[in-house]
């Protein structure tokens, strides 16, 4: 194993080593944070903090907790906040406490929510950065997940230790989505993420305007999915993406041209090859109105585009958009085949400016387990296969290529990006900052008992559009600072020199070099 | 066009609360008694509708709840929590693990293919049939929408020997002697069960789902018994070398017959193909290191049918190392392939089939067709303690069954993994499951994404590592 060590010994302070907390103000010209807790009375940490009768609310805890977990309030201690509390390293307040009223232990929830990609961990530090719009302090673990293998096993391979004094106004996460050089105006983003389409119908109303004025404001976009186009989202139409699928629900000419970027979808990562599907109990009123379509009953959208059989049939429709929309970026969504990378050099000759891949573990309102777990390929590989075949086809430079399917955290965002994408689009660490808990239930009965993913005219109730908002705001502002520090240790200053620096990668689970491709 | 091929599937309740994954864990001791509890909100009525069940002295709740954490998140005295269900966790074992149990159990209650919200939640790979991807076409497939259904996909497979070429006579006429084939319109028999409280009525209730499902079932000659002659055309008899002398009655009324693969395997065959010309003869046979040579000679001695096997966790055992069966199939069927015999016979792959991908996943690295074993029990509660094993006594009693409801409930399980089976092979831009044999271009491996990806960029691959070595 000594050849490991030698291997590895430069990379030893990689990413996993803790990262000083640092304050960062907020700039002028960015969305502010602002702290936003919980919708519940019960907010899940790691840890769990008892405070038993022995209290005498001597104040003692909250004195020594740089956490806001205790809080005296009118001579009573408050019901700790042990979701902030960052466990026995500190250890302060259960040590200080003069009546050892208090005592600590694991949150044994943790035991029951999360999964193999999203983590416990992962769950606990999104809704912990949607609060707060920083990064967890302790030893939550809020990189990677414990799926074992793609983005859970390779890390960056950092040139220089975290900085202390950080200048954030120094560094930019600008994205250009048009490198066509066609005559159509470039749309620049503020940071190299957009939001995935979840369809009204799919998802509630207040969550739509929500995504859209989260990414308003990060100078992003949301997307409409495919279910038509809301009056509610029209303030927002310079930040939205209607989607153009295989059903057609919703699309208009008028929607078309509302619109800076008009996205294709071919193909859905978590189900490919299979369409969508709404089930008739989410089909309302107004869903069934959104669609021009009947309520109660459920509406496919079916496999694959019955207009097109071929990569010229593929070139009309994107004519057809250019046409109707003379203004719009095209983008083309489609899964992880194992010929990808000819689809994106098809797509790119086809006219495209974005070709969008959905990989294989990517997010859905409700899919076969069949499909997600098995159709298709994961994003890591896709990103690498699409991006080289791209450069040797001498036009990677001249197209935008964007990951999606599986992207949970910021060190996701840069890995894809290192790996060869240019940009990201999420969808599920969205919901998750709106406290969507991964119960995987989004399709049975009324929908979504969190209020998220529903139409119920109860269940949506149970979100704010506000609320909602600025938690999405929040997460954003944490996964920028998050790609600040990784750019500033890689000696970088710009996201765009990131795009394709394998050679800022390391992959646990090899080890030598490798031969280039 | 012939009629569609179609399961039918109704609601077959389980007769034992199932075990469920997590459980509700809610007490008295510090409740507020707040006007509006928590508990009447939840969206499933869990609380309403929860019930004790004295005889198996369990709450129902835990199979009515769906984890949104919205009581437990929600109530002011923290009195809810949830908790891993210690005995679920138990169940199975590592490759038959308590997610794969309990989602045959859906099945075979629903028969509704199993679907969720989210994204796939498990690990990135995994050992066995988890290491490889199936494909998709962008494209050009069978078309789907929500008018016409889809376009039809063939599950049929054939068993038994194919012609390799055309013969003719002198006259320049074909000479066709077309070997006797057998068309299910699944690639699945009924296998040989490997434990299991099994009665009369479990085979009454196997048998009458395979006749419904026009498919076959293995049947030990020990088991076999008077109440199956209604269903004789779909039994395989299983016979050893010896009791094909004394069981010509089974012989003559199967269609096919199982003999276990020895050294007589040949003297046997002949044996049988001049007795019971009619009968097909299914060779099983046991994976190990010498399966290609093996396969290959019992081709050649005239075995309609080869059934290949591996342990139940589908390991494949050999001196040196264990492989798994699907690369094991996989080096069968290119070696058949290689000396130009493949379509000579029929392959039946068993061991470790457990869930609908690893039929088209067994398909893909070769087998026509596969035996579903364990699946059954399943389908009929079992809960792989295994205590039967150990002639104790089975804990959901399954020698009781109802011979309907057993039927009903097997018939679920298959008829949604049938629907999982088609979904794959839409999404594959395949129409027939026939043409699915060995058309691994149709999958992707793990080792091969992996060297042409992460191999290209970060050298050897050593296997998983702990961080910071």
């Amino acid at each position: 194993m000594g050849n490991n060590k030698k291997h590895l010994s430069g990379a030893k302070s990689i990413e996993q080593s803790s990262t000083p907390v640092l304050q960062y103000s907020n700039t002028p010209d960015l969305p502010k944070v602002r702290r936003t807790p919980s919708r519940f009375r019960n907010a899940i940490g790691k840890y769990r903090l008892r405070r038993d009768k022995a209290c005498v609310a001597c104040g003692k805890c909250a004195e020594v907790c740089s956490y806001g977990v205790h809080v005296k309030r009118n001579n009573k201690m408050a019901k700790p906040k042990d979701y902030l509390c960052i466990g026995p390293k500190c250890n302060k307040c259960v040590e200080e406490c003069p009546e050892n009223a208090l005592s600590m232990e694991n949150n044994p929830l943790t035991e029951v929510i999360g999964d193999k990609r999203w983590t416990p961990d992962l769950l606990i530090s999104s809704w912990y950065m949607a609060e707060t719009g920083e990064v967890p302090p302790g030893d939550i673990e809020y990189k990677i997940g414990d799926s074992g293998g793609g983005f859970d096993r390779i890390r960056f391979h950092y040139a220089k230790k975290p900085s202390r004094k950080l200048d954030v106004s120094k560094f930019s996460t600008k994205l250009s989505l048009n490198r066509r050089g066609d005559n159509r105006a470039d749309v620049e983003i503020g940071i190299p993420v957009y939001g995935g389409g979840m369809s009204y119908g799919s998802i509630s109303l207040k969550v739509m305007v929500a995504r859209a004025r989260a990414w308003n404001a990060w100078n992003s976009f949301t997307c409409t999915g495919e279910g038509g186009y809301p009056e509610e989202l029209y303030p927002y139409d310079n930040h939205v993406i209607t989607q153009v699928a295989t059903g057609l629900f919703g699309v208009r000419e008028e929607t078309i041209q509302r619109v800076r970027i008009v996205e294709f979808k071919y193909a859905q990562g978590a189900k490919p090859g299979l369409g969508g599907h709404l089930l008739g109990d989410k089909v309302t009123a107004e869903v069934a109105k959104m669609r021009e379509a009947v309520p109660g009953s459920s509406l496919f959208s079916p496999f694959p585009f019955h207009s097109v059989y071929s990569v010229e049939d593929h070139k009309k429709h994107i004519d057809w958009i250019k046409e109707m929309n003379p203004k719009a970026l095209v983008s083309v969504k489609v899964s992880t085949p194992t010929d990808v990378d000819m689809v994106a050099v098809g797509s790119y000759y086809a006219g495209a400016h974005i070709v969008h891949l959905d990989g294989s573990y990517g997010g859905t309102g409700a899919a076969p387990e069949i499909a997600k777990k098995n159709i298709a390929m994961p994003i890591e590989y896709a990103i690498v296969k699409v991006h080289n075949f791209l450069k040797q086809e001498g036009i990677r430079d001249k197209i935008t290529v964007i990951a999606s399917g599986g992207i949970r955290t910021a060190y996701d965002v840069a890995k894809a990006i290192a790996l060869g994408a240019d940009g990201v689009v999420i969808g599920t660490s969205e919901m998750v900052a709106l406290e969507c808990i991964r119960c995987t239930n989004c399709e049975s009965g009324r929908g979504c008992a969190r209020g998220i993913a529903t139409t119920d005219p109860e269940l949506t109730g149970l979100l704010d559009v506000d609320w909602a908002t600025q938690r999405l705001i929040n997460l954003f502002a944490a996964w920028r600072i998050q790609l600040i520090e990784i750019l500033q240790r890689l000696g970088m200053r710009d996201i765009k020199e990131l795009v394709g620096r394998t050679d800022c990668l390391r992959h646990l689970d090899y080890e030598g070099s490798g031969v280039g491709v | 066009m012939p009629k569609k091929y179609h399961i039918h599937t109704e609601p077959a309740s389980p007769r034992f609360t199932p075990i469920g994954k997590s459980t509700i864990l809610d007490w008295e001791g510090g409740c507020l008694r707040c006007f509006k509890c928590v508990k009447r909100k939840c969206i499933y009525g869990a609380y309403n509708e929860r019930t004790f069940d004295v005889t198996q002295l369990t709450d129902t709740i835990d199979t009515i709840c769906k984890n949104c954490l919205m009581c437990v998140q929600s109530c002011p005295g923290q009195v809810i929590t949830k908790i891993i269900n210690p005995e679920y966790k138990l169940l199975g074992d590592s490759y038959w693990t308590p997610d794969i149990i309990a989602r045959q159990w859906d099945q075979a209650e629903t028969g509704s293919i199993p679907v969720s919200g989210a994204g796939y939640a498990g690990p990135f790979s995994g050992p066995g049939f988890d290491d490889m991807w199936t494909d998709m076409s962008e494209i050009v497939r069978p078309t789907r929408d929500g008018i016409h259904g889809r376009e039809y996909i063939n599950t049929s497979v054939s068993l038994g020997r194919k012609l390799s070429a055309l013969k003719f006579d002198n006259k320049g006429n074909p000479v066709l002697e077309a070997p006797k084939n057998i068309e299910i319109p699944l690639p699945m028999i009924f296998g040989e069960l490997p434990f299991g409280s099994l009665s009369k009525d479990v085979y009454l209730a196997m048998a009458e789902a395979a006749m419904e499902l026009n498919t076959l079932i293995e049947v030990p000659a020990e088991a076999w018994d008077t109440h199956l002659e209604p269903y004789a055309r779909h039994v395989i008899p299983v016979l050893s070398a010896e009791q094909i002398e004394t069981h010509d009655h089974l012989i003559e009324t199967a269609q096919v017959v199982e003999i276990q693969d020895s050294d007589e395997s040949d003297a046997v065959l002949k044996k049988l193909k001049k007795k019971h010309p009619d009968t097909l003869v299914m060779i099983k046979t046991a994976l190990d290191e010498n399966s290609r040579e093996r396969v290959e000679a019992l081709a050649d001695a005239g075995a309609d049918i080869i059934h290949v096997h591996a342990d139940r966790n589908g390991n494949v055992h050999g001196e040196k190392k264990t492989r798994f069966i699907k690369d094991v199939v996989r080096g069968v069927h290119n070696h058949l392939v290689n000396t130009g015999i493949r379509d000579n016979i029929t392959i039946v792959a068993s061991g470790g089939i457990a869930m609908a991908e690893h039929v088209a996943k067994a398909v893909i690295c070769g087998a026509d067709a596969v035996a579903v074993d364990i699946p059954l029990l399943l389908a009929l509660e079992c809960r792989m303690c295994l205590r039967c094993e150990k002639g104790l006594a089975c804990p959901v009693e399954i020698e009781n069954v109802h011979p309907n409801w057993g039927r009903t409930r097997i018939m679920n399980l298959i008829g949604a993994w049938r629907n999982q089976i088609l979904e794959v092979l839409g999404a594959m831009g395949i129409r027939e499951i026939k043409r699915l044999r060995g058309e691994v271009g149709r999958a992707m491996f793990f080792k091969d994404l992996e060297a042409q990806t992460f191999g290209q960029l970060f050298g050897t691959r050593v296997g998983t590592r702990k961080e910071g070595i």
